[in-house]
């Protein structure tokens, strides 16, 4: 897989994840490309912490409109039935458990369900936006990212880098599997056939439990 | 209509040294002619409130180039690379605070409140030095009130008496950021007579002048 069907893979799984009337708020980056692959027989409320319920696609020269962005900024359309809000609202559904599944990035998980994506000190410190408050305060906290930085393990026995939240994490997808974590860690349960079990373990420093996993199956 | 001020009046507003609440993300629901105007008058040594730095070449990321900034508090400046640079260079005060911290603690500083308790940051470096309470079982970060001497909002229909409505994604931090200042200033895309008292988004009592925008 090239980079971008690595990314797409990893985007179609993770939306396989949602049931029918969600509410998710998806990340900037990988964790967008998710909208692209929502199934049709539920309804999903995408919610962005701009303030908006019912993220539509990218507008075309007919629909664009400069006051409806996402929270990246990007002109998106709102759909029938979505509706605007102000911050102070947005993140009281944010933070009071409203939303039922984020998706977003990362630089570092662990085995405590500890993540790390905001800040590299002395090289890159773009902020915390909205990411604190959703890995807080969403139901279910889903991480989307390719399993190593080329080669080198992202996913950790614990965060190098300083944290965007502790214990949050349910859920890693990447493109060698999809792994739980729970009280005693992390669990491989399901595994890209493409990989044998052993290189999905060497290419993850935390400990992996695998217990019969199954194939991941990802029709991109 | 009583409240309205000619934008070559804002200078009788401003002073050096002032804070300055800014509404919009990402620059959407900023009043881009207003910051303009704050960057011709020159006003320094300002302390921004703002969810971002703006993205470059525009909003509030024009006061940042032009050094008039000397705090910026916000949540994510990654879009404007020049504020980053900066903060590293040690030439800007970057005070990076979570989203819908920054939200409440606008909110508490507008309505009278003392604090607010957030699980948001509990574990992090966010929580350092900071007070940490526990109500019903669970730590909360005590996260204190913010307040400014002015904002400059950006309100997309203004009616006659200062009443003020946000369309679409511009709404975002500029109805909360208008309770939490001593004076408040909107830029009006369009003034029209009488707002459907229903649809009232800011009450014009919080709003001392309006800028109507040259469109």
């Amino acid at each position: 897989m090239d980079k971008l069907q690595t990314r797409n893979f990893i985007a179609a799984r993770v939306a396989k994840e949602f049931k029918d009337n969600d509410v998710v708020n998806l990340g900037i980056g990988l964790p967008t490309l998710v909208a692209n692959f929502l199934p049709d027989d539920i309804t999903i409320n995408l919610q962005s912490e701009n303030g908006l319920i019912g993220l539509g696609p990218k507008p075309n020269e007919v629909n664009f409109d400069r006051d409806i962005t996402n929270a990246g900024g990007q002109p998106v359309t709102l759909l029938e039935g979505g509706m605007y809000f102000d911050s102070t609202l947005s993140f009281s559904i944010i933070r009071g458990g409203h939303v039922d599944v984020t998706v977003l990035g990362s630089l570092q998980v662990d085995e405590t369900g500890s993540l790390a994506n905001w800040i590299i000190p002395g090289k890159m410190v773009p902020g915390m936006g909205g990411a604190m408050d959703l890995v807080t305060g969403a139901k279910k906290v889903i991480i989307a990212m390719t399993h190593t930085n080329k080669g080198r393990p992202k996913i950790l026995k614990a965060c190098t880098l300083p944290l965007t939240a502790k214990n949050q994490v349910n859920m890693i997808v990447t493109e060698m599997g999809v792994m739980a974590i729970k009280e005693d860690g992390i669990h491989l349960i399901e595994y890209n056939p493409e990989y044998t079990i052993e290189e999905i373990k060497n290419a993850t420093e935390a400990n992996l439990i695998v217990n019969e996993p199954i194939k991941m199956k990802v029709e991109v | 209509m009583k409240k309205l001020l000619n934008i070559n009046n804002l200078k009788d507003h401003v002073f050096d040294g002032m804070s300055i609440m800014v509404g919009g993300f990402m620059v959407v629901g900023t009043p881009e002619f207003i910051v303009d105007e704050l960057v011709n008058i020159g006003v320094k040594d300002l302390t921004l409130i703002c969810n971002d730095a703006g993205l470059p070449g525009k909003g509030i990321a024009k006061l940042i180039t032009n050094g008039q900034v000397k705090t910026l508090i916000a949540s994510h400046i990654g879009l404007n690379p020049e504020a980053g640079q900066l903060m590293s260079a040690g030439k800007m005060e970057c005070i990076l605070i979570p989203q819908g911290t920054l939200a409440e603690r606008i909110r508490a500083g507008g309505a009278g409140l003392g604090g607010i308790l957030t699980p948001t940051g509990i574990g992090t470096i966010v929580e350092e030095g900071k007070q940490i309470i526990n109500t019903n079982g669970k730590d909360f970060i005590l996260e204190l009130p913010l307040r400014a001497d002015l904002a400059i909002l950006e309100g997309t229909t203004v009616d006659e008496y200062g009443n003020v409505v946000y369309t679409k994604t511009t709404r975002n931090f500029n109805p909360v950021m208008a309770t939490a200042t001593d004076l408040v200033i909107v830029g009006a895309r369009e003034i029209i007579k009488r707002i459907d008292p229903d649809n009232v988004m800011t009450p014009h009592i919080f709003v001392d002048y309006v800028i109507k925008e040259e469109l």
